[in-house]
């Protein structure tokens, strides 16, 4: 794998996350670390909460997109931030699961809220001999 | 100047220049932009005057796809942007919403003066942060019932002011009373729903804000009057808010919807995020049925928010809201799609005028002012950025020409967020701010930076563009005494 696990870049009022992986499944987890990177310092989150997640999508630009949307709405329903995933894809669907807690002001340097996944620059190619992802989030 | 636009922009006069509609092919109609030089340089920094001509490729379009002065780069549209589409042949687009459906504004007189406040002014602040959920994770602390929040989405501003969270006279000063007719929880998905039960009753983060405001200068005495403000020195509150997670996911799942209905219908579209359906397919009435439903969601959170203000100040100053004055002088949409009457070649016909970051600004005759304001016309409510000033201004019988009675929503963003922060690195905003006589609550300190001055435009030159083009004129200018975000 060329270059780090995810990357953060910005776009004006915005920001989004670049992430790589050696197969598709690890590149989506990567790219859920640098959306939960965005909102919160990760290395701050324990592992005190497991969730279950599961999604579809026609293509693998809209799975991205909608397993990154049932994190967040995990976060804004439950409340909870996350620091590692596990991915599992087969045939167009996604199984994962997230570990993390409760965001606790306290204890948790806050970032930026993440209000919504964009299609915007979204985009998910083979790279070398892996994968790269490029999604642009709604601040 | 690499950009295209730049060699065939026309100049109409210091405060309008318009693109033709050959500019790129597909415009139906040319695109306008209200600026003067300086603001037509900061907008020419992105695509987004490439975004209004794109605009001006939907079907059923009239008149101008047209840019406000706070014009910046948007999801499909520009942020900044008016467009407004025939009923019959046109369409109706998400990203002519944007994400936040129904983020707009809300202003709160009181008869307090700067002298008053000040000496409590650091207790205010922290009850107006402890009682005004914001920030990641925010939770509200009214619990609806599902049944509950369908009534909610249907009836908006009303559902609250019925369970007194708030006064029946301010639903008078809510655009549209607070509620837009033809929402239908129906369409709504459950994840939208399950997001607006837990953030109902919050400010939410980012750009949003409450801020406890000085009126800092008049400058239209007779409606200033009208509007319950006195001299400068009064104590106003004022807020920006929306729909919050109930709206991100509305717009979320009608994107989907909208490309495959784009497709369905053949329409040809320059960018993928001008998704679009027909206003009378299916798609197109599902979308405006679930957008009115988070529209009033919205409503209903501002709404919500009034009430704990008001309960704030009547617990630092011990006495009832009514005694301090606390009324509403109006709540105006920034982030809407509205079917409205509007003159047209001569004829009053039904429109379906998208505003992405412009706001509603009705002149003074028009029957949907409220009464008691309607010889002066709508306040136009335009925040500027926590260390400068924010507007009430008021829409121009020029507006209904050439906007469809539509103005400016702030003074928009010329730094990112990163950039922002890296230039201010070091410097205290916290003492900053304190030096100015600003006190500031936040959950996010390390953010704050983001929301500096030097990150926003001056709203005072968007304002002014558009008063000297005869859009909307400056009533009265605030400043922040405390500053609440998220």
């Amino acid at each position: 794998m060329a270059g780090p696990p995810f990357e953060i870049f910005e776009h004006t009022a915005d920001a989004g996350v670049i992430a790589r992986g050696a197969t598709l499944a690890e590149t989506f987890a990567n790219a859920a670390r640098g959306m939960y990177a965005i909102m919160v310092g990760l290395d701050g989150v324990r592992e005190t909460e497991v969730r279950e997640i599961e999604a579809t999508g026609d293509d693998r630009e809209s799975l991205l997109v909608h397993w990154l949307l049932e994190l967040l709405f995990l976060t804004d329903t439950e409340g909870l931030v996350f620091r590692r995933f596990e991915v599992e894809i087969n045939d167009g669907s996604l199984r994962g699961r997230a570990y993390g807690e409760p965001l606790d002001a306290e204890r948790h340097e806050p970032g930026c809220a993440v209000k919504a996944v964009t299609r915007h620059m979204l985009e998910v190619a083979p790279e070398n001999s892996g994968f790269r992802a490029r999604v642009l989030f709604y601040l | 100047m690499a950009n295209p636009w730049r060699k065939v922009l026309q100049r109409i006069d210091a405060y309008r220049w318009e693109l033709p509609a050959d500019y790129k092919p597909g415009m139906r109609v040319p695109a306008r932009i209200y600026a003067d030089e300086a603001l037509l340089d900061i907008a020419g920094e992105e695509q987004a005057i490439e975004q209004a001509a794109n605009v001006a490729t939907l079907p059923g379009i009239v008149w101008r796809s047209l840019a406000m002065p706070d014009i910046h780069w948007g999801y499909g549209f520009p942020i900044g942007g008016v467009a407004a589409m025939r009923l019959d042949d046109g369409v109706v687009s998400p990203g002519g919403v944007g994400f936040d459906i129904n983020c707009g504004t809300r202003l709160l007189a009181t008869n307090l003066t700067v002298a008053d406040v000040q000496p409590r002014i650091e207790e205010l602040a922290d009850r107006l942060f402890s009682e005004v959920p914001a920030g990641l994770g925010g939770t509200g602390p009214l619990r609806v019932s599902d049944a509950e929040l369908d009534s909610l989405m249907v009836k908006g501003s009303p559902w609250m002011v019925e369970r007194g969270y708030g006064w029946p006279e301010d639903l008078e000063a809510t655009e549209s009373h607070g509620c837009l007719p033809g929402a239908r929880p129906g369409v709504v998905s459950s994840r939208a729903r399950q997001r607006g039960h837990a953030q109902l009753g919050t400010l939410g983060a980012g750009n949003h804000f409450l801020e406890v405001q000085a009126l800092d200068a008049v400058y239209d005495r007779q409606a200033a009057t009208r509007f319950g403000l006195g001299e400068p020195g009064q104590v106003l509150v004022f807020f920006h808010c929306g729909s919050r997670g109930f709206g991100h996911q509305v717009c979320q799942d009608y994107l989907d919807v909208m490309e495959a209905a784009a497709r369905k219908y053949g329409i040809d579209l320059p960018d993928k995020q001008l998704a679009c359906a027909p206003i009378r397919s299916d798609e197109g009435g599902r979308y405006l049925a679930a957008m009115a439903s988070a529209a009033n969601f919205a409503w209903a959170n501002r709404q919500l928010i009034t009430h704990w203000v008001r309960r704030s100040f009547e617990m630092v100053f011990g006495r009832p809201a009514q005694d301090l004055g606390m009324n509403l002088v109006y709540d105006v949409a920034h982030n809407i799609a509205k079917i409205e009457k509007h003159r047209f070649e001569g004829r009053t016909v039904d429109l379906c005028v998208h505003r992405k970051g412009a706001t509603r600004a009705f002149p003074a005759g028009h029957p949907d002012v409220p009464e008691r304001y309607r010889d002066v016309g709508q306040p136009a409510l335009i925040p500027g950025d926590m260390g400068r000033y924010s507007f009430l201004t008021i829409g121009l019988p020029q507006a209904m020409e050439e906007t469809w009675g539509s103005t400016c929503h702030g003074a928009g963003r010329v730094q990112s967020r990163h950039a922002a922060r890296r230039a201010l690195k070091g410097a205290d905003i916290f003492k900053r701010l304190a030096a100015m006589g600003i006190t500031v609550r936040c959950h996010n300190k390390g953010a704050l930076a983001e929301e500096a001055s030097e990150a926003y435009k001056d709203v005072a030159n968007v304002v002014e563009v558009l008063e000297h083009a005869g859009i909307a004129r400056r009533v009265a200018r605030m400043r922040p005494l405390a500053v609440i975000k998220g």
